[in-house]
């Protein structure tokens, strides 16, 4: 895989990183918590990267100085490489001490400390996956934005799911799943197939299969440009293209369920 | 640093073979340095149509596994000295294949040559997977029927998952329509599917048309790329497209059938 005659290579990769999270503003008491902890498995700690969460201090009122942290637990031997949860005074401070800051989301995330040492030379955001597909046949990975990351799945009940854009032709063979809405702005290639837990919308040609509201959500819909679908279905109720009216083959067409009954439309 | 080309299309039969001997064929004769790489390994056949056959000693597998050198496998080619080709092996199956030794030959190529074609096998299978996994450019060689055109789109989803490039999230493989053994006339009679239906599906830059063409399956008999056929409306259509690829404007030919008028002249069928 490696390319010898290039320079570098950038990869996006997943890995599990221990979480801090504060409960204490004392760091000598947080700092002798810790040293308890490390020596039950001096090995686990030893030089391990660590994202410091003082969400529950700020919520709380407690104030830390980043600065002090950062400074104990370099001394203890660890190497804290983000910070999350911190108000706007904290975050200047990792921002100096060049340690990035976490400022996407509040869902509660405690994927605490198990895993092995992450690989160091990889990126910072630790923890959550942005992934959307499984792993398996080709289906397309979707990255989620910087800003805007996907779910982790302890998060999905909590926190509102976001939609996600497909630019590029969904080809023959290949899957594509959203946990919110999924908006497909090329063509949906016959024996591909696209679901999304909310709506779809392709604003091209649709002649895979298209399955919306399948954890069940009845109100969800199908909206296309262009209506050739192999299937469509909507929380489980399906049609397929043999039992699509004619007339509305190749026409602009939603998709929904109306008294249980699956009503094809066209868009006019 | 070489350009990798892959030339592939899920289906069988459809020319990829003829299309890499033509276009390595067409990129050396431009000046290029070129070398052409037959990942088919255990249905050996690239050697045929370059008709080198008889002077492979070492191929692709030997390489792989340090048994011999790049430089004692690849054979220059008859016609052009800027045109080699590293056979594959007849005697192994595609699992002799390895993601790393695939890599450490196309890296090796990278450093002389300016364009590595791939020559993949049909199918999707671990030899079309590897072909096409370290490519820069993809040809996509598709019939004028409704199962190859589905195999085409098939690999072109592949092409944008399973290749170093979508992995690295680098820039997307760029990726070409080829179309092969076109004929207008069963076109105009519906036998057969026109670029239109097939570009309604495929939607990609189209490289060129190849028309059907007896000189195909002599140059192949032969053992030279049909690209050398310069009378031919077949090597003239693949020159069209290695000059197309590398940048110049040329209308498309062959999409209608010129003879269509002698034809009623002389009462041929319509």
């Amino acid at each position: 895989m490696s390319n010898t005659s290039s320079v570098l290579e950038f990869k996006s990769s997943t890995f599990f990183t221990p979480i801090l999270i504060l409960f204490n503003n004392d760091i000598a008491a947080i700092e002798q918590s810790l040293q308890e902890k490390i020596s039950l498995a001096p090995d686990f700690f030893k030089n391990s990267p660590l994202i410091i969460d003082v969400r529950e201090l700020n919520k709380s009122d407690l104030d830390i100085s980043i600065n002090e942290v950062t400074d104990m637990l370099r001394k203890i031997g660890l190497f804290p490489i983000g910070v999350r949860g911190g108000n706007e005074r904290q975050n200047k401070q990792a921002q100096k001490l060049s340690i990035p800051v976490d400022t996407g989301r509040d869902n509660e995330i405690s994927h605490a400390a198990h895993g092995k040492n992450p690989q160091k030379e990889s990126a910072v955001h630790a923890s959550e996956s942005t992934s959307v597909t499984r792993d398996g046949d080709d289906e397309v990975t979707v990255t989620a934005a910087p800003k805007a990351p996907e779910l982790s799945d302890s998060a999905i009940q909590t926190v509102p799911v976001r939609s996600m854009l497909i630019t590029q032709p969904v080809r023959s063979g290949q899957r594509i799943y959203a946990h919110g809405d999924l908006v497909v702005m090329s063509q949906v290639s016959a024996g591909a197939e696209i679901m999304a837990e909310g709506n779809i919308h392709v604003y091209n040609s649709l002649r895979g299969r298209a399955l919306a509201g399948v954890q069940g959500n009845t109100s969800a819909r199908i909206f296309c440009l262009d209506l050739q679908a192999e299937l469509v279905s909507i929380a489980g109720d399906y049609k397929t293209s043999e039992h699509i009216a004619k007339q509305m083959q190749k026409k602009p067409a939603q998709v929904y369920l109306q008294d249980h009954t699956l009503i094809i439309k066209e868009i006019a | 640093m070489a350009r990798i080309i892959v030339v592939t299309s899920g289906k069988g039969g459809v020319g990829k073979t003829t299309t890499s001997a033509a276009i390595a064929m067409g990129l050396a004769k431009k000046g290029h340095k070129t070398a052409v790489i037959d990942f088919d390994v255990g249905l050996r056949n690239l050697d045929l149509i370059m008709g080198c056959e008889r002077r492979v000693v070492y191929d692709f597998i030997n390489v792989i596994n340090g048994e011999a050198s790049l430089n004692q496998a690849l054979i220059r080619d008859k016609n052009c000295n800027l045109l080699y080709i590293l056979p594959a092996s007849q005697t192994r199956d595609k699992d002799a294949l390895t993601l790393e030794g695939v890599g450490k030959v196309l890296d090796e190529l990278s450093k002389d040559f300016k364009y590595v074609v791939c020559d993949s096998p049909a199918g999707i299978e671990k030899g079309a997977n590897l072909a096409l996994y370290y490519a820069d450019d993809a040809f996509v060689v598709t019939n004028p029927e409704i199962s190859s055109v589905r195999d085409s789109d098939r690999m072109l989803g592949i092409l944008a998952s399973k290749s170093r490039r979508a992995e690295s999230n680098a820039e997307p493989i760029k990726e070409y329509l080829l179309l092969t053994r076109y004929d207008p006339n069963r076109v105009k009679s519906g036998e057969m599917l026109g670029l239109e239906d097939v570009q309604d599906i495929l939607s990609l830059q189209l490289l060129g048309i190849i028309p059907e063409s007896k000189s195909v399956l002599t140059a192949s008999n032969a053992g030279v790329p049909v690209i050398l056929d310069e009378k031919s409306e077949a090597g003239q259509a693949y020159e069209d497209v290695v000059a197309r690829y590398l940048g110049e404007n040329r209308p498309h030919r062959f999409l209608d059938d010129k003879k269509g008028f002698f034809r009623k002249l002389f009462g041929g069928r319509s």
